[in-house]
């Protein structure tokens, strides 16, 4: 029997609610775990779901310095999609939307995951040919995409203007019709309660001071809760990985942590049902189920560990909303915050055992971890529970980089600022 | 966020473009050495709290700087020329 269902809301309100029980428990860190995961947020969250779920280790805690889900999995803009070009990412996000698909049911928490699909907007022929090439290279590997005419997009979105007399013409767009968004905090519910009905402790407040050695080999952590052991400790902590790498003595890794920004407005009637990129700059925006509009653009683009930005990047956003969306002058912002992404060297991210013995990393989201949750702790748990990567992530390496075999996306280079 | 020009004085973080990890040192172009290449291209120290860093006053007097900044507070210390002609002074 479901906890969550129908009935269970039935029997409970008439039995006066008083048998509900909290998602998860508050323990006590034990004195010795098989696998400890640093990092109670998305990422972390899903990792120690799969590994009571596919690998049956249940003797696992999630150690969080704030509260369950403080970090990103909070602040991020809820998109969902496996629109990716390259064949490594686009399996990787295909199977994570795959996940999705079936999580509410998974889980027995509704996410609320709505595919209500994302659109590329291009404006110019060269950008629709570039976009027609990424939409071919997603349908060969089994990923929806079709390509949109500015007359079918007016239809989609009558709010936009695709008129020759537009700031910036819409010569067409990318779709993907089974991308869209999820309600962020019920993903690190769900999968929290998920974990914590399958045995795992969940810790919160409970900073991680330092790693416990024993010669090379990671055999624990020190905390502001004391020490804690086990036998393999795993790092899933995003925008705070140099941070906490460097007191396991890494200090120089391909990552660097930058201030990404979100905004959300007023409360307005339904104008918009899809996720909708702008292509003359770098802009997104969807519109979530309570009525505001979510938002958001380029990262600040300097190294930050302060979840808030500046205002230039706030005066950009606006900007390109209102370049897209000239309708929406007087739509007011409600609220808008900072999260740090730990952007690295390529724009892939790195799920690997190791640098040292004993330790699994997590890394490299740049600002789109969030459409991958449930696949990152899915191939997380896997490459801990099994000492080898799943063929998921086997291209998503640490030492990529020096090899020479990066998954560079937008061909940038190692700048993560352009990512 | 402000970062003080030697030349020009305190302004705005917009008319500066960030050139990002100013402790990255260089192998000179005839090296050999590829693990001293991969490092300086790929490999970061990423402090929580003070950084080096070259920022260049590309919306006013182009000079580029050398900036201690503090990336938990954003607060700059300092920002001198990266050419130390002048003593990092104008």
């Amino acid at each position: 029997m479901a906890e969550y269902s129908a009935f269970a809301l039935l029997r409970n309100a008439l039995s006066g609610n008083k048998d509900w029980k909290p998602a998860w428990r508050k323990p006590e860190p034990k004195a010795s775990y098989d696998v400890i995961v640093i990092g109670g947020g998305g990422h972390g969250l899903s990792t120690a779901y799969y590994l009571a779920k596919e690998h049956g280790i249940t003797n696992v805690a999630v150690l969080e310095k704030g509260w369950l889900g403080s970090g990103n999995v909070g602040r991020n803009t809820t998109a969902v999609r496996s629109n990716y070009l390259l064949p490594p990412n686009t399996r990787f996000y295909e199977h994570s939307m795959k996940l999705w698909e079936n999580l509410s049911h998974d889980l027995n928490y509704n996410v609320m995951f709505s595919q209500r699909g994302c659109l590329n907007l291009a404006h110019s022929p060269a950008q629709l040919d570039d976009y027609a090439r990424r939409g071919n290279s997603m349908r060969h590997q089994g990923v929806d995409a079709e390509l949109m005419t500015p007359a079918e997009i007016k239809r989609l979105m009558p709010m936009i203007d695709v008129s020759d007399t537009a700031r910036f013409p819409v010569y067409g767009g990318l779709m993907q019709p089974r991308a869209g968004t999820a309600r962020h905090d019920a993903v690190a519910w769900g999968y929290a309660r998920g974990a914590d009905r399958r045995g795992v402790d969940i810790v919160e407040n409970c900073e991680v001071t330092g790693f416990i050695r024993d010669g090379d080999k990671i055999v624990g952590v020190s905390t502001s809760r004391g020490e804690i052991r086990a036998k393999k400790v795993a790092v899933a902590v995003a925008g705070s990985t140099g941070r906490v790498m460097q007191l396991a003595g890494i200090d120089r890794l391909p990552i660097e942590s930058h201030v990404l920004q979100a905004f959300v407005s007023e409360s307005l009637k339904p104008v918009l049902d899809t996720v909708v990129t702008f292509g003359m700059g770098h802009f997104y925006i969807s519109q979530s189920d309570k009525g505001g509009l979510v938002y958001g653009g380029d990262i600040d683009g300097y190294n930050s560990y302060a979840q808030r930005g500046n205002l230039p990047i706030v005066e950009d956003v606006m900007a390109e909303m209102l370049a897209l969306f000239p309708s929406l002058a007087s739509v007011r912002m409600l609220r808008s915050w900072g999260g740090v992404c730990d952007m690295s060297m390529d724009g892939s991210p790195i799920i690997t055992k190791g640098p040292l013995p004993g330790m699994y990393l997590n890394c490299g989201w740049c600002y789109g971890g969030f459409k991958a949750t449930p696949a990152s702790g899915f191939c997380f748990a896997h490459t801990i529970a099994r000492d080898e990567p799943h063929d998921l992530n086997a291209a998503f390496t640490l030492d990529r980089f020096h090899r020479g075999i990066l998954i560079d996306e937008k061909g940038q280079g190692a700048t993560p600022r352009l990512h | 966020m402000l970062i003080t020009c030697p030349y020009c004085g305190p302004r705005d973080v917009s008319e500066f473009t960030y050139q990002g990890d100013g402790n990255r040192q260089r192998p000179a172009p005839n090296s050999q050495n590829l693990d001293a290449w991969n490092e300086y291209v790929y490999d970061r120290l990423n402090p929580a709290g003070d950084h080096n860093e070259i920022w260049q006053h590309s919306g006013g007097c182009r000079i580029h700087l050398r900036v201690v900044r503090n990336t938990l507070t954003h607060a700059v210390s300092s920002a001198v020329a990266v050419r130390g002609h002048h003593g990092g002074k104008p």
